[in-house]
């Protein structure tokens, strides 16, 4: 099959010193990233994507995707041994991976949790290789109305799928997309929402916002407790982790449903944290020791790590075929694709086999080596969680300043920064998610620039986008997903089931 | 991340849930009338060329105002509405802590460039905050910044901010 060779392509593209030595780098950096709150997947892709401009844009990708898994393997560390989750998609894990620790079996947990999203990762890779030329074939149909119909799926699956009240879901968006919106127009060159300001002329950049809304606002959210972290040691030997092994294998189920339910989540826009709570959820109805859930059972750090690395990679398929992406952190990688003049989608396959392919070789080897440093390195991390927190702060906050900097060069960036943090904070606990924010932000121009385009072509007529079978069938969806709430309501009216907690438990971040 | 409002450690609070969520809510408001204004003024109907360059924002403006003030309503007037606690003062003492200090170095930054700047700001931030020594907290700001130097003007080439008065401009950089 032609997938397999250019896989083969990709790995000699992958096997070179200097991405060997890149890749190593990142998880280290991923890892770490992922340990100290703070600084987030998404928050540390974005803050050292501008160091990439150096690189060639293979290299660039292949370093930060291993970023990328460094951090999700990261954030279920802290998880275990702090119970505080590294990241938003360890929340879960902290619900059985903590009083495993508290009992003494930290490193079982610790050797649990590493295996499992490394098969929830290879999992999602193999997909991929396998289904991405094909989405990338199939996206050849895609016009301006096709593109619109998918960002507005996106859009609406959020509003229908997110917990809490679905208007503050839509005034997320909906600022996101005003953000978007600040700046010169695309499409007839005229200044928008920038009130004389020159300084607005350039709009407002996705990465600013990023850095300051999961960044800065984390650690704003994070002093609320205090400067204290008093976490349970963990060795990790290689007993322990070999008595694990022995142990796993008898969740074979719980690894396919988890899988699938990851890359479910991650290719439709989820992302992992929705994947890792549905995923627990679900264990927990479905398996034996279900009741036993939250005390200490390996199978519930096994089932929300494995869906939620299966989804964090399976995120990156409608990135690069479509241009859509399925994660906060996918969409920080997409704006990287773009800022290096690469053009997600079909034609990604075509003119840029070897970035593509070799990103995707890298996802094999980059799980792989990451498992083995994770495995060999928790103490050492866990330890630098010991350093003081008045240390670590300041030290945060600098590297987000210069992260922010790096962007464009602008002073102005950096108070937005602070900004954006203050917003983070703030809509944090006021329960207000953070993602569609930054996904109108990403996506705003490029759905609006396929909006007016499709208008254009329409003359005005809204009725194109039930032009085609395929058009219309996405854009039913996502009216449907939109109205969710509302339908399933007067479903239960007319069908009193089983009260439906487990769409009430899935926070969108 | 563990959000235990009701098990708050005994301070008083500061301000319940659902006044901040009625002002947040206000401001949201406030934003989507001023870009339903803006796009009004850029022309938001259509033109012979399909849908105008205020055509877009306008209905998001018409979104902000739309779900900014049903949230107002709901959190004044709900039913459900929260009124624990949004923050109370210890919480509140401790993120300020952080956050006035962050204020005060992004000005320094503006002004004297983001070394120099993030000197300061570790050291001062581990003398007070952390209560370490005058000496070991200057030390090590200045070695995380010579660090910082290295890596970023030498090693990957990117120039960052040196401030309006370029205190550093001796180095050459």
């Amino acid at each position: 099959m032609e997938e397999i060779n250019a896989l083969f392509q990709g790995f000699a593209v992958v096997l070179t010193p200097m991405n060997v030595g890149l890749m190593m780098v990142g998880i280290i950096l991923g890892v770490l990233i992922g340990v100290l709150p703070g600084l987030g997947g998404a928050n540390g892709v974005a803050i050292l994507l501008p160091l990439t401009f150096t690189m060639s844009p293979t290299s660039a990708i292949i370093m930060l995707s291993c970023i990328y898994w460094g951090a999700l393997f990261g954030g279920a560390i802290t998880s275990i041994l702090f119970n505080i989750p590294g990241e938003p998609w360890s929340v879960a894990t902290t619900f059985d991976g903590y009083p495993m620790a508290q009992q003494g079996r930290a490193g079982e947990a610790l050797a649990g949790a590493f295996t499992s999203s490394f098969v929830g990762a290879l999992v999602a890779v193999v997909m991929i290789t396998f289904l991405a030329p094909m989405v990338a074939r199939f996206a050849l149909k895609f016009g301006p109305p096709e593109y619109f119909a998918v960002y507005f799926l996106t859009f609406c699956s959020f509003i229908g799928m997110g917990k809490g009240s679905p208007f503050k879901i839509l005034a997320s968006m909906a600022l996101g997309f005003a953000l978007a919106a600040v700046g010169t127009d695309t499409m007839t060159g005229q200044l928008r929402l920038t009130f004389g300001w020159a300084e607005l002329m350039r709009g407002f950049d996705f990465l600013i916002a990023v850095i300051g809304l999961f960044g800065i606002g984390e650690i704003l959210l994070t002093m609320e407790e205090g400067l204290a972290f008093s976490g349970k040691s963990a060795k990790i030997n290689p007993k322990v982790v070999i008595e694990t092994w022995k142990k796993l294998p008898r969740y074979w189920l719980t690894y396919i449903r988890s899988s699938l339910i990851g890359i479910w989540m991650g290719i439709t826009p989820g992302g992992a944290t929705p994947a890792s709570f549905m995923s627990y959820g679900i264990a927990k109805k479905m398996s034996r020791d279900g009741a036993k859930f939250g005390t200490g059972q390996l199978e519930g750090v096994v089932a929300p790590e494995t869906a939620a690395h299966a989804a964090g990679t399976s995120a990156l398929l409608p990135m690069l075929a479509l241009g859509i992406p399925g994660s906060p952190t996918a969409a920080v990688l997409l704006g990287g694709l773009l800022i290096w003049g690469l053009q997600p989608g079909p034609l990604l396959f075509v003119e840029q086999k070897d970035f593509v392919w070799g990103l995707i070789a890298s996802m094999y080897l980059g799980n792989l080596a990451g498992l083995i440093v994770v495995l060999t390195t928790v103490p050492l991390f866990a330890s630098i969680l010991r350093i003081p927190f008045s240390i670590i702060a300041p030290v945060i906050i600098v590297i987000c300043a210069i992260g922010a900097y790096t962007v464009h060069g602008a002073m102005l960036d950096i108070y937005f920064m602070l900004l954006f943090g203050v917003v983070g904070y703030l809509f944090k606990k006021l329960d207000y998610p953070l993602a569609p924010m930054v996904l109108a932000l990403v996506l705003g121009d490029k759905a609006e620039d396929s909006f007016r385009q499709a208008m254009l072509v329409s003359q005005g007529e809204v009725s194109i986008m039930w032009s085609n079978p395929l058009v219309g069938s996405i854009t039913t969806l996502a009216l449907i997903l939109l109205f969710w709430p509302l339908i399933s309501k007067a479903l239960k009216k007319i069908r009193p089931g089983a009260p439906d907690e487990l769409i009430e438990q899935q926070p969108v971040d | 991340m563990d959000q235990d409002l009701e098990s708050g450690d005994g301070s008083p609070s500061v301000i319940a849930i659902n006044v901040v969520d009625a002002v947040v809510a206000f401001i949201i408001l406030a934003i989507g009338v001023v870009v339903v204004y803006s796009s009004v003024k850029l022309g938001s109907g259509w033109t012979s060329d399909g849908p105008g360059s205020g055509y877009f924002p306008f209905y998001i403006g018409l979104m902000l105002c739309l779900s900014g003030a049903v949230t107002l309503y709901q959190s004044l007037l709900g039913k459900q509405k929260d009124s624990d606690s949004f923050v109370d003062r210890e919480q509140l003492k401790r993120v300020m802590a952080v956050l006035i200090p962050a204020g005060f170095y992004v000005v320094a930054v503006h002004v004297v460039g983001i070394y120099v700047a993030s000197t300061l700001y570790i050291a001062l931030f581990m003398i007070v905050l952390g209560k370490y020594s005058w000496i070991k907290s200057v030390l090590a700001a200045i070695a995380v910044n010579a660090v910082f130097f290295m890596m970023f003007e030498v090693w990957f080439k990117v120039p960052l901010y040196k401030g309006i008065y370029e205190p550093l401009s001796f180095l050459g950089y």
